[in-house]
């Protein structure tokens, strides 16, 4: 393992990705990401890989559609009314069953919004956004570090289930400087062996016999029994997703809590402090932090509602989004309350610890 | 017995899906037999649109991709880029290209992205029924044009090879009619050329094939040839738009 550097999350994903073999990346700049696509424009010629500023996010996420379609890893990325223009071609690599990386440094909206951090795109990440039966494995890091591990996550996830995968931060994690150690660079002969592994279905030299046994890269089935077929064998993969993929972190969840919390990415860091001073004051208040927030972690949130908790309580930089998933979990067990944040304004650890105690 | 004429190994066995009339499947044929003069198949990946030819993916016998509606350039940009030693082309009607995918295609142009673009204008929306289309002509009845195209409205039909090149970048752009057997012969000289500088890896190539659509023009098929030759050649004049290679001779 290397030695830590300081480095903005926008750039820490950049150049995790290009470590994992991530060789394309087409984007348009938007803030708060252009970081990641300036490090990228920096980066990509020296690895002999190709960066392209697209025309738009629609030709970019199309780009990601025929590179992808080709077998090989490839990457965009934008802020949240880019990734709303990117919607109809995630839909369209979900329906072909493409591997790719979509990140997604959230700014404040609805429409042009602000350029602050914000979560309001967690119902588009996580419940559709496009239109379609479709899902994204969707991950939510809180750290620069986790930002950059993310990245050979995706990918491998994407490549394992072929489906595309969103990198789910915000403007905060984007901008932030934080120290980070990045896993080893794949070595060539590495590269090689990723370059090959979808030849079996991915457009690319593909010697077709004359009895139609050519590669196609499609997400049209004309016929409605086809198409039927074709999405419930999507469902059948997401379902495995969900058996194998959830993931999340504990934060002070133990037998004794009397509340917990439940939040993910910037918002999980500050509730984080929250709990610490609470703990100072004797307080026993607990975290789960949905590392995937599709497949989301509900057993792990019901099995943290331990005999003592009065309260569930969700801290989202939104009015409201991820609080459905937990109610889902929770199932009535518990109540579940609820404080947001919009406007591109983050609480402080002071107003989180505030709403905690006014449930204690 | 000696075979003097078979279907391209380019092409599958499935059938075309087309109206009988219909042009789509001699652009097809031309292309998929050039492909095999210029022993191009092996290496040859194609993207269909969204419009009547979308199973366009299916009848040519090379790997395909199916692209979202508008979205072909951009498709085959992201795999031109991932596979530089594979020759691309595309497959395009004119609402496809010249409405909602206007700034993917100009943008592919203007890059002079090494692949060929092959644009079948027949003046209309022909699969989702005979609505107007950018290239409807003055004054043409359509279902969403009900009185008529009305210029001072709408506009006027955009003359796509014309805007092609009045880019830097593209390498070769040619407008050709489908409409009588001497044309198609013509035809079939330009979509050599487009692959073969796509072969060589010149640039940017374009080939612009004037087309029909009896079915929603109303027409049988030798009504919609004449209504062609007197409507759309005026409008759409043939020729040679772009053509670096004589400028580099
Ligand atoms: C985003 C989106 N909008 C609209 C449509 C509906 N649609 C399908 S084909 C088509 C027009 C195709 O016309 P053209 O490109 O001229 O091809 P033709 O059918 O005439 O060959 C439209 C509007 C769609 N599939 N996707
Ligand atoms: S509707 Fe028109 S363009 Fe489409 S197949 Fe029929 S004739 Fe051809």
């Amino acid at each position: 393992m290397g030695e830590k550097v300081l480095m903005k999350g926008n750039e820490a994903v950049a150049e995790a990705a290009i470590r994992a073999g991530c060789r394309l990346y087409f984007a348009y700049p938007i803030t708060p990401q252009s970081e990641l696509i300036e490090y990228m424009a920096r980066m990509m010629p020296k690895v002999d890989g190709t960066f392209l500023q697209a025309s738009s996010e629609v030709a970019a996420i199309n780009m990601v559609y025929g590179a992808a379609g080709c077998g090989r890893r490839v990457m965009t990325s934008s802020s949240s009314p880019g990734i709303s223009l990117k919607m109809e071609g995630i839909s369209y690599l979900a329906g072909a069953n493409l591997p790719s990386v979509i990140v997604n440094v959230q700014r404040g909206g609805p429409g042009l919004g602000d350029i602050q951090p914000a979560q309001g795109d967690y119902f588009q990440a996580t419940k559709g956004g496009g239109h379609g039966d479709y899902r994204l494995i969707v991950l939510a890091p809180s750290s620069v570090q986790e930002f950059a591990d993310s990245a050979s996550d995706a990918f491998d996830l994407a490549d394992k289930y072929r489906i595309p995968v969103m990198i789910l931060a915000d403007g905060l994690l984007g901008q932030m400087m934080e120290p980070v150690e990045f896993k080893p660079a794949k070595t060539e002969a590495e590269l090689a062996e990723l370059d090959k592994q979808h030849l079996d279905w991915a457009m690319y030299q593909n010697k077709p016999e004359p009895n139609h046994h050519h590669h196609e890269i499609n997400s049209l089935e004309i016929d409605p029994h086809e198409l039927e077929k074709h999405v419930l064998k999507l469902d059948q993969k997401y379902k495995l997703i969900q058996k194998n993929e959830v993931k999340h972190e504990e934060y002070n969840v133990n037998e004794d809590n009397e509340i917990l919390c439940v939040a993910f990415g910037t918002a999980s860091r500050i509730v984080k402090s929250a709990i610490d001073q609470l703990k100072k004051e004797g307080h026993n208040v607990g975290l789960v932090r949905p590392i995937t927030v599709w497949p989301y972690p509900s057993e792990a949130v019901l099995n943290a509602v331990s005999k003592n908790v009065k309260k569930v309580v969700v801290f989202e930089l939104n009015l409201g989004q991820m609080v459905e998933d937990v109610r889902l979990a929770v199932n009535g067990k518990v109540p579940v309350d609820f404080m947001g944040k919009v406007g591109g304004l983050v609480f402080t650890p002071e107003e989180v610890k505030t709403k905690i105690e006014e449930n204690l | 017995m000696e075979t003097i004429a078979t279907r391209p190994k380019s092409l599958t066995d499935l059938q075309f899906t087309y109206c009988p009339g219909c042009l789509h499947g001699v652009a097809h044929r031309l292309i998929a037999e050039v492909m095999d003069e210029l022993d191009m198949r092996d290496n040859t990946m194609g993207v269909a649109p969204v419009g009547c030819s979308v199973f366009a993916y299916k009848f040519f016998n090379c790997d395909m991709a199916e692209a979202a509606h508008g979205r072909a350039p951009a498709v085959a940009t992201g795999m031109k880029r991932a596979r530089p030693s594979m020759h691309v082309f595309t497959y395009q009607g004119d609402g496809d290209l010249a409405a909602i995918g206007t700034a993917e295609i100009i943008h592919a142009a203007n890059r002079g992205e090494k692949i060929t673009r092959f644009f079948v204008n027949n003046a209309i929306y022909g699969m989702t029924g005979g609505q107007m289309a950018p290239t409807s002509l003055p004054g043409m009845k359509t279902s969403t044009s009900p009185y008529g195209r009305d210029t001072d409205d709408v506009g006027f039909p955009i003359k796509v090879s014309e805007l092609m090149s009045a880019l830097e970048a593209p390498y070769y752009i040619e407008r050709v009619s489908l409409l009588t057997p001497q044309d198609i012969i013509k035809a079939k000289k330009a979509v050599r050329k487009a692959l073969l500088f796509n072969k060589e890896g010149r640039g940017f190539s374009m080939v612009e094939f004037l087309s029909t659509c009896p079915t929603n023009w109303g027409l049988d098929a030798i009504e919609s040839l004449e209504w062609a030759k007197e409507n759309m050649l005026p409008y759409f004049p043939l020729g040679v738009y772009r053509d670096k290679s004589v400028e580099e001779a």
